[in-house]
């Protein structure tokens, strides 16, 4: 089996050096970062933390390199999708696509290219220490499902969610992928703008009564949207939000998006309060406060170029 | 007659009126610091940009040392407040007070502090402070005046007329809380989501096309004032939506006080701003879910300071 990892970030990373060590799968990845290329080419892709792997990996930033692949798994920032695998759709073409991004739309941006999808969720996280070496932080798992519109084969996404799970990250096949994906979105929608907003880590959110009433305004606003659409939360969002703040889970973890705006990097608003909100219009719900905090942080994002 | 002015708080707005008002009457400054009021004695009070001049002030620490005036004009900062009021106790019987800061309550913590009878006044203009002893006036834009309570409207048009005089524009009003709470509500939107943003207050705040476009939440943020205003029985002097879109094609775009400190890791005035206005709403009972969102966000800002 032949799996290319479109986008090779921290958590693309994850699963391309995990599932390298399968003997019965080839990995390949496609990343503009040519150093980080470079790197894993010469001494293969590293993790180290919550795991200590090595991975033969094949990467390159030429798209046209790309042999014919069954799965490909895309892992790039979500305004990056639609022009990552537009780029990469050719090695595809028999095969099929899943999105382990954040965010709402990536499998709508990539059946624009793509014939067989795959709506995925991941909950693993990391950062990329240097080229060719990925700090694994978070252990995690991750849910398979076909994608509504474009569905991949379900004996398809069972295959990608096994090799996942035989190379240690595990992940589950299921009819209906939706309910973790919004679980994940909603939890992310809620508290990564007020970080990035404030400056304050996950847990210090928390522990501030009025920002923490906000974050329950915002999840509150996201499960209405995800009812209107029939989609059934796997979990309560607001125990994943209480889990994190604690003090040995992710108390001082600061959120992406925080990262993002530490670095004035664009941020992944878009898709997910952004997200929220597109899909409420759509189906009657109003979103005042996702609307509230988008608009704060695409302004936040406007005044690096003032 | 007003012949002698005591200006309390020697910040932008203390300065600005210190100076202006030095050139009709004779004007003192109370200030918080030894080496302030040291170099305003020796100097004199520069005010460049709108105005040129250099009125002599004298200046004290302590009002003991400063004459007995006709007006105080308390133009502290919110947060040094309290301890202006605390040191006027038991001074200048006689004194009419004004008082010029931004939010609501000002009037209130004066009036604990003695019997004087109460001016109260908002203004909008604004500049730089390059010295302890030099003012650029930049924004020359009205001072709203008018009697607090059972204030005579006499004495609030005695010294909006001596304010006249000296090179601001005045207006006097019978009852100055449709203007203080047109004010509170432009302030509390405008600032905190100019503190929030980054953005100074340019076009972005006026722009709604789009369901993520800055202007769309600035009005919600007003709209819900407005409904506070209205539980308040308040007629507004002035739309403070309307006022936001003059304010943002004046040319260059103003930097917010609350913007300035949250940049340089002052605590803010959003206590007096958008606290006395989630507060009013509270009190009457008035859902405010977009402003007690800011309110949050901007404290929880404050609590982010490195």
């Amino acid at each position: 089996m032949r799996i290319c990892v479109v986008g090779c970030g921290a958590v693309g990373s994850l699963f391309a050096a995990n599932l390298a060590q399968l003997e019965d799968v080839e990995v390949w990845a496609y990343d503009l970062a040519r150093e980080h290329v470079d790197a894993i080419n010469a001494n293969g892709l590293r993790l180290s933390g919550a795991g200590d792997v090595l991975g033969q990996v094949r990467a390159t930033s030429d798209a046209g390199e790309l042999p014919l692949c069954d799965f490909g798994i895309v892992a790039t920032k979500a305004m990056h999708t639609s022009g990552a695998v537009e780029a990469t759709a050719h090695a595809f073409a028999g095969g099929c696509v899943a999105s382990v991004q954040n965010g709402i739309g990536n499998e709508e941006a990539i059946a624009q290219h793509v014939e067989r999808v795959i709506r995925g969720t991941t909950f693993p996280a990391g950062r990329v220490l240097e080229p060719g070496h990925v700090q694994w932080d978070v252990k995690g798992d991750t849910t398979f499902g076909p994608f509504e519109f474009r569905p991949a084969p379900p004996e398809e996404v069972e295959r990608l969610a096994d090799a996942c799970t035989r190379a240690g990250m595990p992940a589950a096949a299921v009819p209906d992928a939706r309910g973790p994906q919004w679980r994940k979105v909603i939890f992310n929608a809620a508290t990564n703008p007020l970080g990035a907003l404030t400056r304050l880590t996950h847990g210090r959110v928390c522990e501030r009564p009025d920002l923490r009433a906000l974050v329950t305004g915002l999840v509150d606003e996201g499960k209405a949207v995800a009812a209107a659409q029939r989609i059934e939360l796997d979990d309560d969002p607001e125990r994943l939000i209480d889990h994190a703040a604690r003090k040995d889970v992710a108390y001082d973890h600061k959120a992406s998006m925080l990262q993002d705006v530490e670095a004035r990097r664009p941020t992944e608003v878009d898709y997910l309060n952004g997200g929220i909100v597109r899909f409420g219009r759509e189906h009657g719900v109003p979103t005042p406060l996702n609307e509230a905090v988008w608009a704060l942080v695409r302004g936040l994002e406007a005044s690096w170029t003032r | 007659m007003i012949e002698r002015v005591c200006v309390v708080g020697a910040g932008v707005i203390g300065s600005l009126f210190a100076g202006h008002l030095g050139r009709v009457a004779e004007v003192s400054v109370l200030c918080r610091r030894e080496d302030h009021a040291r170099a305003l004695n020796e100097h004199g009070l520069r005010v460049s940009g709108k105005a040129d001049f250099v009125s002599p002030v004298s200046a004290a620490t302590l009002p003991a040392e400063l004459e007995a005036p006709d007006l105080v004009v308390v133009a502290t900062k919110a947060g040094g407040l309290e301890a202006a009021a605390a040191s006027l106790q038991g001074h200048w019987p006689d004194a009419a007070v004004m008082t010029v800061l931004n939010g609501l309550g000002a009037e209130e913590v004066v009036r604990r502090h003695g019997e004087w009878p109460l001016v109260s006044a908002v203004t909008f203009i604004s500049g730089t402070k390059h010295s302890d002893t030099h003012v650029e006036y930049i924004l020359d834009t009205e001072t709203w005046i008018g009697p607090y309570r059972d204030a005579p409207y006499a004495l609030a048009q005695e010294a909006g007329e001596l304010i006249a005089r000296s090179g601001l524009a005045v207006e006097v009003l019978p009852d100055l809380r449709p203007a203080q709470w047109s004010k509170l509500i432009f302030n509390a939107t405008v600032n905190g989501v100019a503190a929030l943003t980054g953005l100074p207050h340019d076009f972005h705040f006026a722009e709604e096309d789009e369901p993520e476009d800055l202007g769309r939440l600035v009005h919600a943020l007003v709209d819900e004032g407005k409904t506070v205003a209205r539980a308040a029985e308040i007629e507004l002097h002035d739309d403070p939506w309307e006022m936001n879109v003059l304010a943002t094609r004046r040319g260059s775009a103003h930097f917010p006080s609350m913007l300035e400190d949250v940049e340089a890791g002052r605590p803010t005035e959003a206590e007096l701003i958008n606290g006395a206005l989630v507060r009013e709403a509270r009190d009457r009972g008035v859902d405010v879910p977009l402003q007690e969102a800011l309110y949050a966000l901007v404290r929880g800002r404050e609590g982010g300071y490195s």
